[in-house]
């Protein structure tokens, strides 16, 4: 495996010099490496990128969020997804492409106030968001608990290949459904989703921290393979 | 008024090129997206910002940039006797001053039809008030996580009985002969705000930028040195692993 650096920076500070590839939250200067982001900076073989602790959640084609819709037109519901942009959910993307207006209206389906799992299916910065619920296990969210997290802790909630969920499933009989934009879902028993919502802000605090997977496993008495 | 400097000491017992005590803090609200406090001398200032987010009214959103809105307001107790809350003419043009301070800094490019908001709030007045909100206002922006490429620190010089002075009080603002506000980010080396009220010579003026440059890296430390405290509970330059 390529060895990586690692390094706490604050913006502006220098992170390395010499020649890399940007890979995000970094400026150049010269051959210079400076970090726009409060975060964990990695620089080595790949290139050199920040990984945030703090900041807005802006969505990418194919995130699995979470929102909630806050409006609806004739066409479209609009849902809150926790960002600066409002998403769109088109209604063909829930009827399919034969929809016509006339057919019935949207509030039948899903009413202002209603909690959805969507995916991202275009965004580019100049337009909103547009949704789809059409994948399965997408849709309407009618039982859970919701919690509410940082979107730059999320990676690090879902670990590597899934690591840190697959544990806290494992720890406490409970059902994560993760939206990138930092709202989680939880479904279980309520000792389980108390525990669970334990570990999640404990994954939250401490996210910049290494061994954290052990230390949840800890937490919960799983053993390790388990998860 | 009697002299300000004796024997090279200031009213309140400082050198030329002391700073007042300072001490900041991040993090402090928890409903704003980013947040810090500032204690420069007897100024208070708590900054809170907002963003980015949606912009309303719509018809002011920029279509490749987001639009950055600054209010610099003084409690009607941060003086002593009471101020009206209305914003007056100078708070209105100190928050102008601020946001210009600040735009920068900010990779506003990153945040296309939106607006961030940055509320300063003065508990406590004392001299250099625009100085102490712009340092502690990019560490509330820091913490929102908004990509900047450099905090911005500020500091003001400025000439006190002939004297070159660092870091003007209430007092020095007020009966000196001139006050001059720098805000400077370090790391790049750009300075986004240089003001001057009064009249120095080309030597004075030199001596002092010099002597507010020193301030704002001195400046620039105890914010990185706060932000590393909320963050990672460590010492800064930390290598990790």
């Amino acid at each position: 495996m390529p060895e990586v650096k690692r390094k706490y920076v604050i913006p502006g500070e220098l992170i390395t010099e010499g020649n890399y590839r940007i890979i995000t939250n970094v400026i150049k200067r010269g051959n210079k490496f400076y970090s726009t982001r409060i975060g964990l900076a990695e620089y080595g073989q790949e290139g050199v990128r920040v990984i945030p602790l703090t900041g807005p959640y802006i969505p990418k084609v194919d995130d699995l969020v979470i929102g909630k819709i806050v409006d609806y037109s004739a066409f479209a519901w609009e849902v809150d997804i926790n960002s600066c942009f409002l998403a769109y959910l088109p209604a063909r993307n829930v009827y399919g492409k034969s929809f016509s207006p006339r057919q019935e209206p949207l509030v039948k389906k899903f009413g202002i106030g209603d909690l959805i799992a969507a995916v991202v299916t275009a965004f580019d910065r100049t337009r909103d968001p547009i949704l789809s619920v059409s994948s399965p296990g997408l849709g309407k969210i009618t039982k859970g608990e919701v919690v509410k997290i940082s979107p730059t802790k999320v990676p690090r909630l879902i670990g590597k290949k899934g690591s840190m969920i697959k544990t806290i499933e494992s720890g406490t009989g409970c059902k994560l459904t993760i939206g990138q934009n930092g709202i989680i879902v939880l479904t279980g028993q309520p000792e389980g989703v108390i525990k669970a919502v334990k570990a999640i802000r404990l994954v939250e605090e401490e996210a910049h921290l290494a061994d954290l997977t052990q230390k949840i496993q800890a937490m919960l008495g799983v053993k390790e393979g388990d998860g | 008024m009697g002299k300000l400097i004796n024997d090279g000491i200031r009213v309140d017992g400082r050198r030329a090129d002391e700073l007042r005590p300072y001490r900041l803090e991040v993090g402090v609200l928890k409903n704003a997206d980013g947040s810090a406090y500032i204690e420069l001398g007897k100024n208070k200032i708590i900054v809170a910002v907002y963003g980015p987010k949606e912009v309303h009214p719509k018809h002011l959103s920029l279509p490749d940039r987001c639009i950055i809105r600054c209010r610099y307001h003084m409690s009607p107790f941060s003086t002593d006797v009471r101020k009206t809350p209305a914003p007056s003419r100078r708070e209105i043009e100190i928050s102008k001053v601020i946001r210009e301070a600040l735009e920068p800094a900010i990779l506003v490019g990153e945040y296309p039809r939106t607006a961030i908001d940055i509320f300063l709030e003065v508990l406590q007045s004392d001299g250099g008030s625009r100085c102490a909100g712009i340092t502690a206002a990019s560490l509330a922006l820091a913490d929102a996580g908004i990509s900047m490429y450099d905090l911005v620190a500020a500091c003001a010089a400025g000439k006190v009985d002939g004297t070159i002075v660092l870091d003007l009080s209430d007092v020095e603002d007020k009966e000196g002969e001139a006050d001059m506000p720098v805000a400077v980010m370090p790391n790049l080396g750009v300075i986004t705000l240089l003001q001057l009220d009064g009249i120095l010579t080309h030597e004075e003026f030199k001596r002092g930028l010099d002597l507010a440059l020193e301030g704002c890296r001195r400046l620039h430390e105890a914010q990185r040195k706060a932000l590393m405290e909320r963050y990672f509970k460590t010492a800064p330059n930390q290598e990790v692993e």
